[in-house]
Formats: C-alpha cells, sequence, structure tokens
C-alpha cells in the first residue's frame, strides 16, 4: 500500500533525534566550523551514548534515514562525528562473510567511542575507483598494504582511537583491473597505517577528512572482504567491482538523506525569517499571481519534496532487499545538486541574513555542498543513472 | 507506514489500463489529433473498464469500490501514457460525478449520479477556467447571485470539455468572492455553449467556451445545499490527477527519445552512447519519477481527507514544468525528426504545454 505516514516508532524516533539536533548540536555549530580539526569531546560521548541504547541506531532503513535527516537539520558536520560502523561498517555488511561480521564488528558498540572509515580515494582516483594505485600482496598468511588514501572521512577518528578500523581498497593485481580490486579491513592501531594530514575544506569543518597511508601494513590474510581470488572477467564486467558499488547502493542514499536534512534547516531559516516579517508564502494560488520570492520558496519546497521521496524510495526498497542501484543513484543525483541549489537560494533570498557568520545559513550552504560530491558526485550518479535507464554497460556509455 | 508499493488491486488496475492504452490508444492517437476526433467505441470500451463507476457506491449504480485519489492517479497516468486527449475524455464524467458524491446533498446524489453509472459512457462535465489574462480559481470572474428561489450565474467559461454532448454540468462561480459550484441543466435559458476550441494540443478532445448569461437555476442546485462545497479540496483532487497526467505524457515522450537515442546512429555510436543525450535522459527520468511520488503523497493526503492544498500545488507547478522540459527533451533529441509529425513527440510536445494552463479539467 502506498503510504506516506511513519510508524509510532519512527515518529519518536525523529522526535528524539529533533531534540538531539536541537540542544545538542546547534548551539556549539559555529564553534566547531570557526575551530577546524576540534573534537566536540561532549557531543560525541554523548551521541554514542544515545546510540548504544538505540535511540540514535543509525542502520540503512527507513527510520535510521528518518533520523540522520533530523541530525544533519543540526549540524550535517557533527552527524559526520557521530561514532559507529559508518561507511567502513556498510562495506563490511555489504561483502564480508558471517565470521568477520562478528569478529569485526560483533563488540563495536561496547566501551569507548568507534569509527569504521571507507578508505577509496586516492591523490588520482576520484569518482573513477577502478584506478586505485594501492596495492595488497601476499605475504605467507599476512596481506601487505602500501599506498596512499585521501579524503578519508573520520579517518583520523578510525585510525587513531582502538577498537575502529578502516575497510580500504587495494588492489591484489593492476593487471586485472577492476576485478583485481579488494577491499581490506584495517583495524585501528595496525603498525604502517597512519594519518598523513587533516583537510582544511569549505563545509562539515567539524567531520574530521583524512590523508592515511599504508607503509608496508601487514594484517591477517582473513581481513580480506570477499573472494581473495581475483577472476577474471570481460573488461566491461564489474563482478570483481561488486563489493563497492553494493556498499554505495547503499550509502548514497544515505548521504541523500544528510544532503536533505541540510536543505530543510536552510527552509526553515528562511520560512520562519519571512514569517517573522509576517510575509506569507500563497500556495494555490495562479503562477501569475506569485511575487517573485513565492516562486522561489515554493521551488525549493518542491525540489526538496522531491529529493526526500526519492531518497525514502530508495531506502525502503534495500529495507524490502530490493535491488536499488537505479533509484539510490537518481536520489543521490537529485538531492545533491537540490541542496546545492536550496542553500544557495536561501543566502540569497536572506541578503544580508544569510551572508553573515552571525547566523547559520552560510555555514548550511558550506556544508550541502560536499552532498553533491562524496558518495559519487552528482556528475557520477548522473552517468550511472544514464546507464541503467539505457540498459547500457559502462563501455557503452563512458 | 511509509511504503511504495501499489497495492495488489492497484496494480492489476494498472495493467488492465496499461493494456488498453498499449492496444487500443496507442494504435488511434495520431489520426484522432489529425482529425479532431475520438471514436465513441474507444471511449465506451473504456467505460467498460468501469474505472469511474468502480468508485461509485452501489446504492447510486456503481460498484461500490473505494474511491481513492491514489487509484486515481495511478489510472490517470497510464491513460496520459496512451493519449490525454482520450484520458481527459474518458475521465471526464468524473468531473461531475466526484464531487457529488463527495459534497452533494443526498437528493443531488440521488439525481445524478445514477445517470452517471449508466451502462453506456455518459459524458457530464464541469467548468472551471475563465478565458482571461490573470485567471485564478479563488477568484472568479464568474459571478453567482441569489434570488429569491433561484440562483442567477453570469459570466464567461472556457476549456470546458465535452460541453456540447452533455446534459448537465457543474459551474464554479464566486459566491460573494468564493468560489463555490452550480449544478446546471443543457437546456437551462442564459446558458450558452459556443463552437469547439481550437488548441495547440489536445486536439482530439473537443472542448469549448461557454456563456452564461442571467442563466437561471433552481436554490437547490448548488452543490453541498445550503452548505456549499469545500472548492478548495476539489480543485486539489483536480491539480494532482492533471500531475498524474503530465507524469504519464512525460513518461511517454522519455521513452520514446529513449529508444530512439538507442537506435540512431552518429559518428559511428548510437548518439544515447554520449554524456549530452544520456544525462538529458537521466534527469528526465528523475524528474518523471519525482513527480510521481509526489503525486502519490498529495493523493495520499487526500485520501486521508487532509488539507493538502500545499501538496497539491506543489507537485502541479513542478508537473507543469517538468513535463514541459521532459518532452521538449523528447524533440530536441530526435532533432529534425522530432519536429515532423511522422513522430509522435511533437505531439506529446505540444499537449506537455497545456498543463500549465489546465486546471479543473480532469480530477480522480
Amino acid at each position: 500500500m502506498i503510504d506516506f505516514e511513519p510508524t509510532p516508532e519512527q515518529e519518536e524516533a525523529i522526535n528524539t533525534a529533533h531534540k538531539f539536533a536541537q540542544e545538542l548540536f546547534r548551539p556549539t555549530s559555529r564553534h566547531y566550523d570557526e575551530h577546524e580539526h576540534e573534537s566536540p569531546r561532549e557531543l560525541i560521548d554523548e551521541t554514542w551514548g544515545e546510540r548504544n541504547k538505540g535511540t540514535l541506531a543509525l542502520g540503512l532503513d527507513v527510520t535510521a534515514a528518518l533520523r540522520i535527516e533530523e541530525l544533519c537539520w543540526g549540524d550535517a558536520g557533527f552527524f559526520l562525528c557521530v561514532p559507529g560502523p559508518g561507511l567502513g561498517g556498510a562495506a563490511i555488511f555489504a561483502s564480508g562473510t558471517k565470521e568477520q561480521l562478528s569478529r569485526f564488528l560483533g563488540n563495536f558498540n561496547e566501551g569507548d567511542p568507534k569509527w569504521g572509515a571507507m578508505a577509496m580515494t586516492e591523490p588520482h582516483a576520484g569518482s573513477d575507483t577502478a584506478a586505485i594505485g594501492a596495492t595488497a600482496v601476499r605475504d605467507g598468511d599476512e596481506w601487505v598494504l602500501n599506498g596512499e588514501k585521501i579524503f578519508v572521512t573520520w579517518g583520523k577518528r578510525a585510525v587513531e582511537n582502538p577498537g575502529s578500523l578502516v575497510v580500504v581498497w587495494a588492489t591484489v593485481d593492476k593487471s586485472a583491473g577492476r576485478a583485481g580490486m579488494k577491499s581490506f579491513v584495517v583495524p585501528a592501531g595496525t603498525p604502517g597505517m597512519r594519518v598523513e594530514k587533516l583537510e582544511k575544506k569549505l563545509g562539515i569543518k567539524a567531520s574530521d577528512t583524512a590523508t592515511i597511508v599504508f607503509d608496508n601494513c601487514r594484517i591477517p590474510f582473513e581481513n580480506i572482504l570477499g573472494n581473495p581470488e581475483v577472476k577474471k572477467v570481460d573488461k566491461s564486467e564489474t563482478k570483481g567491482f561488486k563489493g563497492a558499488m553494493a556498499t554505495f547502493d547503499a550509502t548514497r542514499p544515505i548521504v541523500a538523506i544528510m544532503a536533505i536534512g541540510v536543505g530543510r534547516a536552510a527552509l526553515d531559516f528562511v520560512k520562519e525569517t519571512l514569517g517573522n516579517e509576517g510575509i506569507d508564502i500563497r500556495y494555490g494560488v495562479p503562477k501569475q499571481k506569485l511575487t517573485a520570492l513565492e516562486r522561489d520558496i515554493m521551488e525549493m519546497e518542491a525540489n526538496y519534496k522531491a529529493a526526500k521521496l526519492l531518497t525514502l524510495r530508495a531506502i525502503w526498497m534495500m529495507s524490502q532487499f530490493q535491488p536499488n542501484n537505479l533509484e539510490a543513484s537518481m536520489a543521490k543525483a537529485k538531492a545533491g545538486l537540490a541542496v546545492t541549489k536550496i542553500t544557495q537560494k536561501a543566502v540569497e533570498i536572506m541578503g544580508p541574513l544569510g551572508y553573515s557568520r552571525k547566523y547559520l545559513l552560510e555555514k548550511w550552504m558550506r556544508d550541502a555542498k560536499i552532498n553533491d560530491i562524496f558518495e559519487g558526485t552528482g556528475q557520477i550518479n548522473m552517468l550511472v543513472t544514464a546507464r541503467r535507464v539505457l540498459n547500457y554497460s559502462r563501455d557503452q556509455l563512458k | 507506514m511509509i511504503s511504495f508499493s501499489p497495492t495488489e488491486e492497484q496494480q492489476m488496475i494498472v495493467s488492465m489500463v496499461k493494456q488498453f492504452a498499449t492496444d487500443e490508444m496507442r494504435k488511434i492517437y495520431r489520426e484522432c489529433d489529425e482529425s479532431g476526433d475520438i471514436p465513441a467505441s474507444i471511449i465506451d470500451t473504456a467505460w467498460q473498464m468501469g474505472l469511474i463507476s468502480n468508485s461509485m457506491p452501489e446504492e447510486y449504480g456503481g460498484f461500490g469500490g473505494e474511491h481513492s485519489a491514489i487509484t486515481g492517479s495511478l489510472i490517470a497516468e497510464e491513460l496520459a501514457w496512451g493519449d490525454l486527449s482520450m484520458a481527459i475524455h474518458i475521465l471526464c464524467p468524473a468531473l461531475f460525478s466526484y464531487p457529488i458524491l463527495e459534497m452533494g446533498t443526498e437528493t443531488q446524489r440521488k439525481k445524478y449520479l445514477p445517470l452517471i453509472c449508466d451502462e453506456r459512457f455518459k459524458a457530464a462535465t464541469a467548468a472551471l477556467t475563465e478565458p482571461h489574462f490573470g485567471f485564478d480559481p479563488y477568484s472568479l470572474s464568474t459571478i453567482a447571485r441569489s434570488d429569491g428561489n433561484e440562483y442567477v450565474l453570469d459570466g464567461e467559461k472556457c476549456y470546458v470539455p465535452l460541453a456540447a454532448e452533455v446534459d448537465f454540468l457543474l459551474v464554479y462561480a464566486a459566491e460573494n468572492g468564493s468560489s463555490q459550484c452550480f449544478i446546471v441543466e443543457k437546456d437551462t435559458k442564459g446558458l450558452e455553449i459556443s463552437e469547439r476550441e481550437n488548441n495547440m494540443g489536445i486536439k482530439a478532445l473537443p472542448t469549448y467556451e461557454l456563456g452564461l448569461k442571467d442563466c437561471r437555476i433552481p436554490k437547490e442546485n448548488r452543490l453541498g445545499g445550503s452548505s456549499g462545497c469545500d472548492f478548495g479540496r476539489i480543485l486539489n483532487h483536480s491539480r494532482v490527477a492533471l500531475s498524474a497526467m503530465a507524469v504519464g505524457v512525460a513518461k511517454a515522450a522519455f521513452e520514446y527519445s529513449r529508444d530512439y537515442a538507442k537506435e540512431r546512429v552518429a559518428f559511428g555510436e548510437p548518439i544515447a552512447s554520449r554524456q549530452a543525450i544520456a544525462f538529458m535522459l537521466a534527469e528526465m527520468a528523475i524528474e518523471i519519477d519525482a513527480t510521481r511520488l509526489m503525486t502519490w503523497e498529495a493523493a495520499w493526503k487526500l485520501d486521508r481527507k487532509e488539507e493538502a492544498t500545499k501538496e497539491a500545488s506543489l507537485v502541479k507547478a513542478y508537473a507543469d514544468d517538468m513535463v514541459m522540459m521532459v518532452t521538449d527533451r523528447a524533440v530536441q533529441i530526435l532533432g529534425g525528426h522530432g519536429y515532423v509529425r511522422e513522430h509522435p513527440v511533437e505531439l506529446w510536445l505540444r499537449n506537455g504545454r497545456g498543463f500549465a494552463t489546465f486546471d479543473g479539467m480532469a480530477t480522480v
């Protein structure tokens, strides 16, 4: 049955997350934006505790998505500090064995805050993840990892906090192309893995974005995710790469819902300001009677809605175990761009209030932009969408 | 619980309508557009599916099914995918019967609904749009004033589908500044139906201007009697229906141009393997899906009897832009071939532009 009503449990999840966003995130939002690389310790401890009680569980389902929208309404940078298995966990869920799941994630929620990072991007391999140069060489019952990974979200936290982990993508056979690409779990504290630098960014400054170097980093053979054998396949096939792509199907809608949270923050701010000025938005009135302002607001709201519904659909499909590669990319492409535009328009409309750092709107505009970039840029998601609607392989549509 | 899956019953109706659209409508829509005429037989065949009478209570001759705007949206999309002129024609009686079903007095329901639930297609319609710049359904120029036991209607209407062949219609008019609805029978003095209109698109659908000059109707013909009707809700239903139809038209244009782009070879490969074309198609697909989901959400609110003006008007405006973007790109992808009438995309572009103008011409 087509239905848009959250369950009572979901309503509660939304309210709880909103309260956190309002009371814990918003008051210190500006401070951490201006003190990049300072860690919001209190917020981390508090969200870790709540998360393990289940009140802030952030899995890959509709309820979690609704929570994430609220948290990112509060502060998207802080959301990216909330400890948990994260993208690393998602990769393990997508292609790990039962034994690996229990070994790496079984005790994840116990003790001190932990983070699971995913290290994929390299200086010369961004969206073209198959061009990765990091290597994994087998040496007896160990893998030896070498290479440099950049733009690792919460990489510093994952490398330095005991019990945390980094899932790193490396090739076991360069000549095999995508089929040689494998992922490996590297526990925090493993010798040979270190943080080389932290990026200074346009937005989401509370979130650490690290360069991680692997220098003869040795991990047990059993830490490989998926099949260690390189199956030589036709170049057009992406089988060896399935793990990474399955992960994206799960994480792209999550990034989309993050964007949506930021977009709503901006929209709420604009509407509240207009409300205080006594300006009503007249819905239902013919276009030729609307003011330019009303048209702008309505367009922003419609795009917010469009992005949110596409995103909820992609997440709902995943929770129903339906393939959602197309829908996940559609949602990410739409939400990343829509929210970038919504926040930019909001700054424009609000004039001095929008541009001033006295308010958070300008920060949200800077924060929003990342959602059109990470987990596949808007263009990559258009490319995936296009391939799917055309039923084209990567060779037929480059 | 949040869910995006139509019920089994809805899926069955959709596949039945889709079959009809494929087998019947798609065979003759170009011919109908050229001749300006839809064969009565196809309308009757469509009527046999009971798309409107299904949701009429048995006591009025219907099949007693639930009246759902979501189901209606699913049907409207498929019909419009087949052909917009025919879709509006087929669903036209609902413009008359749904407002009466939901907001009419018992007397009005008993008198009119059984006539619509006939075994054969029975035309009925509604007149909302007015032929002047700045038309606003919430601020109509057609006036209704009370005079003793009668209402007197004065004004002009346009885009009234099937007006020449109906026995009765609903006329929307401003009564003391607020839009209300009145049942007008064909032979009422002062009701004048003009020549058939000529429009850029929906050329197979007969639409008419009509004049109301000192047109007197009995007091009891005010929809809902003394309590009147909830005009906003009627309008929202219409906007949801039109949004669903816009999705149908856009989907038709998207599919055709997608298939063409895979066939058409330039510089040694199909034009679809160029990002300039492929990204256009990707965006078309995304926006079609987004509009459909927004339509469902607005329909869902209507089915729950919640205030849906914001949702319905947002999706309608979004759908107006979306269908123009999609149909225009479909023509663009076909290039010169898109401009000639051998291919259907120019027809869909003409029909697509209509949505920005259409208000109150279909309902769910």
